[in-house]
């Protein structure tokens, strides 16, 4: 390809529209804007939340006051206006809903439009979804049978009233209210996201999902999600997310917590999609979440895997906290960042119990003027006899505006350890688009064929109902990028 | 099928074919030779549309239709196939992923339904059979470890599958082993019929003991300066290259 033509298709950069942009008109109750004491209180007091509850959250606020917002990553982005924020929108609704017919047909309506059919008889037998409209659950499938095998699958706020002992013992145990920044702010303003409590034994039976939708303007969305593996438990579980259009940006700020025990274990996936923002940077999401798992138990086992398309901004690392013997933790991650959008994201492996194993996966890719991070930490501590880690971190570049960086960290203090690191980086070549150009594939098509070839080891890790989304969605994303 | 008439073209102001005139009947082998550096690769490079390459002036019409104005794509879809001299690898694909992706878009730009699976399987075992490929290859990664035998010998397997119109070997026969050089030929024998065309592009005679060419045509300095039969071949064989130029100088002086 010439050089004018190179600079003509990149300049041609997506033309494809994000396809869950629209709005539900819907009538809805807010908090008024900004953050203070009281609007803590007003989602407590919206939630009817104990007591406890509540001076959690104001601990957690008092503390976010004190603290600042971090700086040391690598991108900028434009000051945050915590006063300008509205923490709680929830649609309206007078009844305590007892049953989808009482579920207002619009929500519905706009479930069903981004492909999840909350109407029992019409979703893929096995999998269960919990749906999260702005800041509260609005359906959870499948209850009844879950409940028969002993499993708790509802949102947060229902867990803090009907199963409080299991939200106290475990609530913060693994990513604090101290943690960090946006952590703190979660903790204080969460308002709703899923609860899951796997007894022990139990292999849960279908795949348990969370679909996030933000819908409200000016709002930003806390959902706070707890997964519990008691012994000898296992469950494989995925959460979804999209946004409509809007030219502001929004801030997610979520917080993720898993914990499995003895010979447990969970699969986490994520396909996130949020609204990357328009091609020139404009709105979009602000998607800074912190997800962390403790692999409490010997044998016990954690795994991520990510698909990360949307939002202008990614930030987070889901990490595995490896005490238990034994344990492992894996994480398998597709970052694309087409456009203006900026990834910086990874994970932590934190390696404390003896023979403990991990795997990252992550492979990164770059189109239009976009900049892709990867960012992991490796830490073996003292105790931690014969710990293993593997990572392969692999940037993909399209076109030559883009930018991919890797900042990998490794801590060993323990010299039984056994790490190895691959890196490498690619461009889509000129002579692959051609090869399959003159095959007759054309180039869009041939780019999300190469990405996916690029990404099948982590595509391969997601549940069979999501893969086949999953790399529809590579190809819209990267669709006009060619380079 | 294929009518290049007075091809001229440069690469970054670097004039490398000088006037091309090459017809190609349906059902027809033509062989062109040539020294390095002559052009036969560019040649063949712009028949395919890679875009690198600048017609200058000349003309290239393929079953009546100016495909210079085409996308590299359409022209495969139009019939047109190129086996690589060194085809591209693609990790992650698998080679049945690639080539039914590549047969869905060519029945796509047909105005056709995708392929039936179970059709597309059947075809690819004939196939496979038909020019002895190696079962465990289409589901490895495209092209990627494969030795130099095994990339021309997948570049024959999706020509068979693909069944173009016209083909083209750019230098198939270069690195590979006698018996590898009898597969890909046994390979393009059983795929020629009265209906196909192939232009093979070699340096030497050896390949066409195996495909017997209808026309030999000697490239040299971007101008095909000697067309004959297979009989050429030999001669050139014999006589080297310098022969070709001597006379060519001779004329030119």
């Amino acid at each position: 390809m010439s050089k004018e033509t190179e600079v003509d298709i990149i300049d041609q950069v997506v033309s494809q529209e994000y396809k869950y942009g629209f709005t539900t008109d819907i009538e809805m109750e807010t908090a008024p804007k900004g953050l203070s004491e009281d609007i803590v209180r007003f989602i407590s007091d919206k939630k009817n939340e104990p007591e406890w509850m509540l001076n959690w959250r104001l601990k957690a606020y008092r503390h976010w006051l004190k603290m600042e917002e971090p700086n040391w990553q690598n991108f900028n982005y434009p000051q945050i206006n915590y006063q300008d924020i509205i923490y709680y929108a929830a649609p309206k609704q007078k009844i305590q809903l007892d049953s989808l017919d009482q579920v207002d047909p619009e929500l519905l309506k706009t479930f069903e439009k981004l492909g999840i059919s909350l109407q029992e008889q019409k979703r893929l037998s096995g999998v269960a979804v919990d749906a999260v409209f702005d800041s509260v659950s609005i359906a959870t499938t499948f209850k009844d049978q879950l409940k028969e095998k002993g499993i708790i699958f509802c949102s947060v706020s229902e867990a803090v009233k009907e199963h409080p002992e299991l939200v106290k013992k475990y609530l913060g145990s693994v990513v604090p209210y101290t943690d960090n920044y946006f952590a703190a702010l979660n903790a204080a303003v969460f308002s709703d996201g899923s609860f899951v409590y796997i007894p022990k034994g139990v292999r849960c039976p279908m795949e348990l999902s969370t679909y996030f939708r933000i819908n409200a303007e000016n709002t930003g969305q806390f959902e706070r999600t707890l997964i519990i593996a008691d012994d000898d438990s296992y469950v494989s579980y995925l959460e979804g997310c999209t946004a409509p259009k809007r030219d502001e940006n929004q801030l997610h700020a979520a917080v993720v917590e898993l914990v499995t025990h003895d010979n447990a274990e969970i699969k986490y996936s994520t396909v996130q999609n949020w609204y990357p923002g328009d091609k020139n940077g404009k709105g979009g999401i602000f998607n800074f979440v912190t997800k962390r798992g403790s692999c409490e138990g010997k044998n016990s086992k954690i795994s991520w895997t990510q698909v990360e398309t949307g939002s202008a901004i990614t930030w987070k690392y889901p990490s595995c906290i490896l005490k238990g013997e034994n344990s492992t933790g894996e994480f398998f991650s597709v970052a694309v960042t087409n456009n203006a959008q900026i990834a910086d994201t990874g994970t932590k492996m934190i390696h404390i119990g003896k023979n403990s194993r991990s795997r990252i996966v992550s492979k990164g890719i770059s189109a239009g003027k976009s900049h892709n991070s990867y960012r992991g930490l490796v830490k073996i501590n003292k105790k931690a006899l014969n710990a293993r880690n593997h990572t392969q971190c692999d940037s993909m570049l399209i076109g030559n505006k883009c930018g991919a960086h890797t900042f990998p960290y490794i801590e060993v203090n323990n010299k039984t350890a056994t790490l190895e690191h691959e890196a490498s980086t690619s461009k889509i070549g000129e002579d692959q688009l051609f090869y399959c150009n003159q095959r007759g594939i054309p180039t869009d098509v041939a780019i999300g064929l190469i990405v996916n070839g690029f990404c099948r080891e982590v595509l391969n890790q997601l549940p069979m109902e999501f893969a086949v989304e999953a790399q529809k969605l590579l190809a819209v994303s990267l669709e006009g990028s060619v380079g | 099928m294929l009518s290049i008439k007075n091809l001229q073209a440069e690469i970054e102001g670097k004039q490398i074919l000088n006037g091309i005139n090459l017809e190609v009947k349906a059902g027809e082998i033509h062989a062109i030779m040539g020294p390095n550096g002559s052009g036969k690769s560019t040649l063949s490079a712009i028949i395919a549309g890679r875009q690198e390459y600048q017609v200058t002036a000349g003309s290239i019409t393929f079953n009546g239709k100016n495909i210079l104005e085409m996308s590299p794509e359409a022209r495969a879809c139009e019939g047109v196939f190129l086996a690589f001299q060194y085809p591209i690898e693609i990790p992650g694909v698998s080679s049945i992923n690639f080539l039914r992706t590549a047969i869905n878009e060519r029945r796509k730009y047909n105005g056709l339904e995708p392929i039936e699976a179970t059709d597309f399987l059947k075809t690819m075992r004939e196939k496979m059979e038909l020019i002895k490929m190696d079962k465990s290859l289409t589901s490895r990664s495209l092209n990627e470890g494969f030795s130099g035998g095994e990339k021309k010998r997948n570049e024959i397997f999706q020509m068979a599958m693909l069944e173009p119109t016209l083909a083209i070997l750019d230098e198939t026969d270069s690195g590979l082993d006698i018996d590898a050089l009898r597969l890909v030929s046994e390979g393009v024998n059983k795929l020629r019929n009265k209906d196909n065309a192939f232009v093979v592009i070699t340096h030497y005679q050896r390949l066409l003991d195996y495909i017997i060419p209808d026309f030999v045509h000697v490239l040299y300095k971007g101008r095909i300066v000697k067309s004959g039969d297979k009989s050429l071949a030999l001669e050139l064989e014999e006589k080297g290259y310098d022969w070709i130029k001597n006379e060519v100088e001779q004329v030119n002086n």
